[in-house]
């Protein structure tokens, strides 16, 4: 019989890893990732190390510094938290650009309408987060509610709701809500609809890391928390289950889009102290990139969401102070993104060499 | 009625860049392979397509420059880092086996990364806006064809006074339909699409297809990107300008129901809608809200278009799923 040549490389599925070691493999594609972003600040003519240092000093290095990048991570991990269950039940829900915004419009109605009744801080508080959240939740509501009765691609559904959004924020800027005619700009809000400080930073904080604990909980000791993740495994034994697959995805989507609802409040409420079409500033989407990264863990997301402030605000402080454009920060997540989709791979599969093999026969 | 012309004629332009893209994307997604990094690959087509003829001129010396060289290195150069892009693409979820949506959405971010960066750095280097000399301006946004055409009423306007893009564009189209439905090739690539198990018995290379497809398909987006700075954005480089247009083609694949003819007509529809407020003013509605309007009108017909669920107006069957053969 004609002996059949083994390939050089052989693919085997692993049964199983220990999580230790997937950890390593994840934290070692993060360093590649981090080399390689050195290549832009190459070709932009600096010193790759010099930047890295400045990237850590302009986000770490002074106590005012560390504020804003908290200030940067407050969305970050807030938003990562609110897709964490939209990806795992496999619903690409991008929208949370939109979602954000719909919620700090609404949580801004209350503020602008009610504020100056002069209404004491805890009630507009409340209030503002429960119009967050309405908002955010109607603004996913719509389309999971399609993607359940028609399959409608999600995808872009929630892309298109973005712009939507945006949209009708820019209109409330130069109309309605516009403070002095022809500025634009919405007016601060008063006192009692800011929220305060704590640690010299927004208590907006605090908030999310309770979130983070909710949405852990959510995730992994709940019934629905169950449900989601069996829709994300296949779609067919969930229903073969008896789960209605429609009003899962539906409630998901309630549920994720109202807490962009109230990050959205905590921008225009904490961060911002007023409402403009820039509230969302692309953490929607960054959002995807901490939750992904964090393989939807909620407690690996506040590390995430640090690192990737620490990358954003830094490459702000990099721009400044060497001119290297500050876009190298998406250059950088990006490309953590991509390496760390790749090393799955290595946890998911191991590599037999065709020498090896020989010498286990 | 003319200002529905004189709007049309003017969606030609816009419209062209969303004709590229969509159709390097209905070729990738043939494959079965969903890329939703147009976005990005957009917008790095957009800079290396200037970039080219930017840096071209800068060695000859304005005036010097040959316009077809220019146009040619435009091409090459925005295909290039679009067919670079795809590679990538099918690296990590071919080979690598990752999950395509969220590759392609690092795709986005990595690419409008990259694109700014780029531009940024050039913007520092010449010191000033990177753009061309009017000659070569003239150049990429050439109505070449003749007055007569051009008088016709009606289509006249809208057909023929047109740049040199738009008619490549329409060619692209027409010969990526032969190619889908006329030859071997073709397929043989819808094939991989539909069923790669099938396929794989048939003893096709699955991953040579996907990795062509996609490779070639980014390569024809990333022209989407170049001829939108060319064209519409005036062979200036501004940051923002082009963002939302990838996102875009990628609804109008679904909106020509993969289909590479329908990209045509859908794509200068949709680029109407994109310039509407500029062209039709309708009194008493916010500017703002009517800017809102190409986006409802996406959501309307993918709406639409899911509820109706024809059977011969489906994506390709294993779109967005990774093949593995030991799946099976």
């Amino acid at each position: 019989m004609k002996e059949v040549k083994t390939p050089l490389i052989r693919l085997a599925k692993r049964a199983d890893i220990d999580k230790r070691k997937a950890w390593a493999i994840r934290i070692g594609s993060i360093l590649v990732a981090l080399i390689l972003g050195m290549i832009p600040i190459l070709m932009a003519g600096e010193n790759p190390f010099v930047s890295y240092m400045i990237i850590i000093q302009g986000s770490l290095g002074k106590a005012g510094y560390i504020r804003q990048t908290v200030k940067r991570a407050i969305p970050l991990l807030g938003v990562a938290l609110a897709i964490a269950p939209c990806f795992k039940m496999r619903f690409w829900n991008i929208g949370a650009e939109g979602q954000i915004t719909m919620g700090a419009i609404f949580a801004s109605f209350i503020a602008i309408k009610l504020g100056p009744s002069g209404l004491p801080l805890v009630v507009m508080a409340i209030l503002m987060c429960i119009a967050g959240a309405l908002g955010g939740a109607f603004w996913g509501f719509v389309p999971g509610f399609f993607k359940a009765r028609y399959n409608t691609n999600e995808t872009l559904f929630t892309l298109m709701m973005n712009y939507i959004a945006i949209g009708i924020v820019r209109y409330l800027q130069g109309g309605p809500w516009e403070g002095r005619p022809g500025t634009q700009i919405i007016p601060m809000f008063t006192s009692n609809a800011r929220l305060p400080n704590v640690l010299g930073v927004y208590c907006g904080w605090i908030i999310v890391l309770v979130m983070v604990v909710i949405v852990h909980i959510y995730m992994n000791y709940t019934k629905q928390g169950f449900e989601v993740a069996v829709i994300g495994d296949s779609e067919n034994t969930a229903r073969y289950a008896g789960m209605n697959v429609g009003w899962i995805m539906m409630r998901t989507m309630l549920f994720s889009g109202a807490i962009c609802g109230v990050v959205g409040w905590m921008l225009v409420s904490g961060a911002n102290g007023t409402l403009n079409s820039d509230v969302a500033g692309g953490v929607g989407f960054t959002a995807i990139t901490v939750a992904w990264l964090s393989q939807l863990n909620s407690f690996a997301m506040i590390a995430i969401a640090m690192l990737l402030a620490i990358i954003g605000k830094g490459s702000a402080t990099l721009q400044t102070r060497l001119n290297i454009p500050a876009s190298v920060a998406d250059i950088i997540s990006g490309t953590l993104l991509f390496c760390m989709l790749a090393c799955e791979f290595f946890i998911n599969y191991k590599l037999i060499f065709r020498h090896k093999k020989e010498a286990e026969v | 009625m003319n200002a529905l012309v004189l709007l049309f004629a003017a969606a030609g332009a816009y419209g062209t860049a969303l004709m590229f893209g969509t159709l390097g994307e209905i070729l990738t997604e043939k494959s079965g392979n969903m890329n939703l990094g147009v976005e990005g690959i957009m917008y790095m087509g957009g800079i290396f397509g200037l970039l080219a003829p930017n840096i071209y001129e800068t060695a000859v010396g304005a005036g010097n420059a040959n316009h077809f060289v220019a146009i040619l290195l435009a091409m090459l150069s925005a295909f290039a880092i679009g067919g670079l892009a795809g590679a990538l693409f099918s690296f990590i979820t071919v080979t690598m086996r990752a999950n395509q949506n969220v590759t392609g959405l690092a795709m986005t971010t990595f690419g409008t990364g990259v694109a700014k960066f780029a531009g940024e750095l050039r913007r520092l280097k010449v010191g000033g806006y990177v753009t061309l000399s009017n000659d070569l301006k003239f150049a990429f946004d050439n109505h070449f064809m003749p007055q007569f055409l051009k008088d016709i009423p009606v289509i006249g306007k809208i057909f023929f006074d047109q740049n040199e893009f738009f008619y490549m564009g329409i060619i692209l189209a027409i010969l990526m339909h032969l190619f889908l439905t006329k030859t071997k090739t073709g397929l043989y690539l819808r094939a991989v699409g539909e069923s790669p198990v099938t396929a794989d018995a048939a003893g096709i290379n699955i991953t040579r297809y996907k990795y062509v497809a996609t490779i070639i398909g980014g390569g024809i987006s990333a022209l989407g990107g170049m001829v939108y700075t060319m064209t519409t954005a005036g062979c200036v480089w501004i940051e923002a300008s082009i963002s939302g247009t990838g996102w875009l083609a990628v609804a109008l694949v679904i909106f020509c129901t993969w289909r590479p003819l329908n990209s045509i007509w859908s794509s200068i529809l949709f680029g109407g809608l994109m310039i509407m407020y500029l062209r039709i003013i309708v009194p008493f509605f916010p500017m703002e809200l009517y800017k809102i309007l190409p986006y409802v009108v996406t959501i309307v017909v993918l709406v639409i278009t899911s509820m109706r669920n024809i059977k011969d107006k489906q994506p390709p069957a294993s779109l967005g799923l990774n093949y593995f053969r030991e799946d099976r």
